[in-house]
């Protein structure tokens, strides 16, 4: 039996253009946005956990009106229910204020078992949530799970570190963030397109949370970026053309440049 | 740039965004290898079924996801912008099971059709033979009476999906009536004495299998025989009204692919110091393309919007087999002139996608049979 919360984040599509809002936040609003794929693979992990025991799924996510659409597309996938956290004062939150929210919303879902995660979203890429939200919730963390297997209430993980594989493992609810090699995740079908439109959804705003404006949003947040500029496109490379020798000239660059 | 859609609901606007994710992950990577090599991609039709895209047009409770037309059609579309042979297919398969769906008994329905729609299965349909295309009455392929069964005789020609498919909706004389003398019948692949001649060698469409199915002494009982005796050629041709409709949207949708390559490759490629896009001569002639594509979209939503009405749409039908086809043939072409030398070569898809159009003009009915179709309309 493990009840399982997934955490969802609705981000900018990274085919279309970046864009920020005035205060060199991510615009999350007027740009088209889906499902962080890092996410699919929480979502898929959790479903297979569910499947081949009991229990449910329920996907959570703190964003603005278009998150709803993450929250639709977990649905979509298999999950059973979702909450979205929905709330103007959130805008602009840095991880730890998104962190507070996230264990409040948790503590109010209740029944849960496991809050799985993915490794880290793809827009804001800071991996952290997973960590915060463990401390905030006192559970222990299994972070970067390329492997997961569950005997009784104890969950085992395979780590896959620069220079080390880990296992480590942990009992009873616990907090748990895996990779994108942890599995291949499932499309939705269209039969899963139609069950998701009568699956329960429900919207909390801060208050609900007992949560104060001020604890969120950009005045709360720590740390505040100050402007930002694209990186130069890359300049063209150097052609090497091979004349006979070509090995030669290509050793020389690399003697050059010291990385031989 | 994908098509803009105004789609009739929620969940079919999910339902498009479905299609190009699979498109995009598993359709895509895959097409140029499998048309090169004349591979037949068996595994992608079982992950467009597992997703529910094989089945959209047809009843929940039959296995299918009971969208209209409008919508089956532009995930057709979708699909075909991208692969065109898959597309094809798709449209194939789902009018295979037309006959069932239309001629069948209940009984019949229930026994064979949910699982023709699980997703797991291919059909494929055998109207029509060497010397009976735009004529199929001329057709000679005998199913003769013996006790429970019929026993076939005779050949089909240009079966796509001919060695592939799971079940062939087969037509066959049963008496010599001319076009009233015709029968339907729902033959399983793997019955005794039928088997795919050596796939045809073809222009384009080359991941997709056409073959000559044999009939030699193929046994069917006669449960599986489809409307009364008869009745096959008017079970046929209702068929070919709504496969003309995906024929029009699958043309629509490699315009569509041609289109996009065209204009992506315009604003790259310079000439006389800027974008070619830039200059007028040839912007013109994208903007011909463009309106080309929308056109022949609009006039099979119209046909299909007929269709989900319950009007009747033959005739509208025809027109959107006409208009997208022969649009899409020379949307290709000119696909091709935009892109120059480049686009005569096998390095750009613009080449495949022309040769593809070029069948479209000619299968469900040739494009001078819908003209004959439509003015047999106009002249009522
Ligand atoms: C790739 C491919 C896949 C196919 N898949 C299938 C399939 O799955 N199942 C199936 O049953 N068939 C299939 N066909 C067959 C297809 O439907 C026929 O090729 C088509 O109907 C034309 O018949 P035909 O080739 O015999 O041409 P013909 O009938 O010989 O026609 C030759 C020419 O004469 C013209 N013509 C004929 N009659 C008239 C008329 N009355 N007035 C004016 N012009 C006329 C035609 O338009 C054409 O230009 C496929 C064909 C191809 C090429």
């Amino acid at each position: 039996m493990a009840n399982i919360v997934v955490l969802v984040k609705y981000v900018p599509d990274a085919t279309g253009d970046r864009t920020f809002t005035s205060d060199n936040t991510v615009d999350r609003v007027g740009v088209d946005g889906l499902l962080s794929e890092l996410d699919e693979y929480a979502v898929e992990e959790a479903l297979k956990v569910v499947e081949a025991g009991d229990g449910e799924v329920t996907v959570l996510t703190v964003g603005p009106e278009q998150a709803a659409d993450a929250v639709r597309k977990a649905l979509q996938i298999g999950a059973h229910k979702g909450v979205h956290v929905l709330d103007d004062a959130i805008a602009g939150s840095d991880a730890a204020a998104t962190s507070l929210v996230l264990a409040k919303a948790i503590e109010k879902i209740a029944d849960y078992d496991i809050v799985m995660t993915g490794l880290a979203s793809t827009d804001g890429a800071m991996s952290v949530v997973p960590a915060m939200l463990a401390e905030r919730l006192g559970l222990p963390q299994l972070t970067f799970a390329s492997e997961l297997t569950i005997e009784g209430d104890t969950i085992r993980i395979r780590r896959d570190g620069d220079a080390a594989t880990e296992t480590i493992e942990a009992s009873g609810k616990m907090v748990v963030s895996v990779t994108d090699q942890i599995n291949e995740p499932r499309y939705p079908s269209f039969k899963g397109i139609m069950a998701a439109k009568k699956k329960p959804v429900e919207t909390w705003s801060i208050a609900d949370l007992g949560i104060e404006a001020s604890q969120v949003g950009t005045a709360a947040a720590w740390t505040k970026v100050l402007s930002f500029e694209p990186r130069p496109p890359r300049t063209a490379g150097e052609i090497v053309t091979d004349e006979g020798d070509g090995g030669t000239k290509l050793a020389e660059y690399l003697a050059s440049k010291k990385f031989v | 740039m994908p098509a803009t859609r105004l789609m009739p609901t929620q969940e079919s606007d999910d339902l498009i965004a479905l299609t190009r994710e699979i498109v995009d992950k598993e359709l895509r990577p895959r097409v140029d290898e499998a048309e090169a090599s004349a591979t037949f991609p068996r595994e992608v039709f079982r992950t467009l079924g597992r997703a529910g895209l094989m089945s959209l047009p047809y009843p929940e409770e039959l296995g299918g996801g009971d969208q209209p037309y409008e919508v089956y059609l532009q995930v057709l579309e979708e699909i075909a912008s991208a692969w065109a042979s898959v597309g094809v297919g798709v449209s194939v398969h789902a009018l295979s099971c037309f006959g069932l769906f239309t001629a069948g008994t209940d009984e019949q329905r229930e026994q064979w059709l949910p699982e023709m729609l699980s997703g797991e299965q291919l059909g494929a349909y055998c109207l029509s033979e060497a010397h009976a295309g735009s004529d199929p009455a001329a057709m000679r392929t005998r199913a003769v009476r013996d006790g429970d069964d019929y026993v076939i005789d005779g050949a089909k020609a240009w079966t796509t999906h001919g060695g592939e498919a799971d079940f062939y909706k087969v037509m066959a004389r049963t008496s010599d009536d001319g076009g009233r003398g015709i029968s339907c019948f729902l033959v399983p692949a793997g019955s005794p004495g039928l088997t795919a001649d050596v796939p045809e060698r073809k222009m384009g469409l080359t991941g997709s299998t056409t073959a000559t199915m044999l009939f030699d002494g193929v046994r069917v009982p006669a449960g599986r025989r489809l409307g009364d005796e008869g009745q096959g050629l008017p079970i046929a041709l209702a068929g070919l009204d709504a496969g003309r409709l995906g024929i029009a949207a699958v043309a629509v949708g490699v315009a569509q692919g041609a289109l996009d390559v065209a204009v992506a490759y315009a604003k790259e490629r310079e000439a006389f110091g800027k974008p070619v896009i830039e200059h007028q001569g040839l912007a013109f002639l994208l903007a011909d393309m463009a309106a080309a594509v929308d056109s022949a979209r609009a006039t099979y939503l119209h046909a299909a919007r007929m269709r989900d009405a319950g009007r009747p749409y033959g005739r509208e039908a025809s027109v959107a087999k006409l208009v997208a086809t022969d649009n899409a043939s020379r949307v290709t072409a000119d696909a091709v002139q935009v892109l120059g030398g480049a686009g005569y070569t096998k390095d750009f898809p613009v080449e495949r996608y022309m040769r593809e159009t070029k069948v479209m003009q000619i299968f469900e009915g040739t494009n001078q049979i819908q003209r004959l179709v439509i003015s047999r309309h106009l002249a009522r």
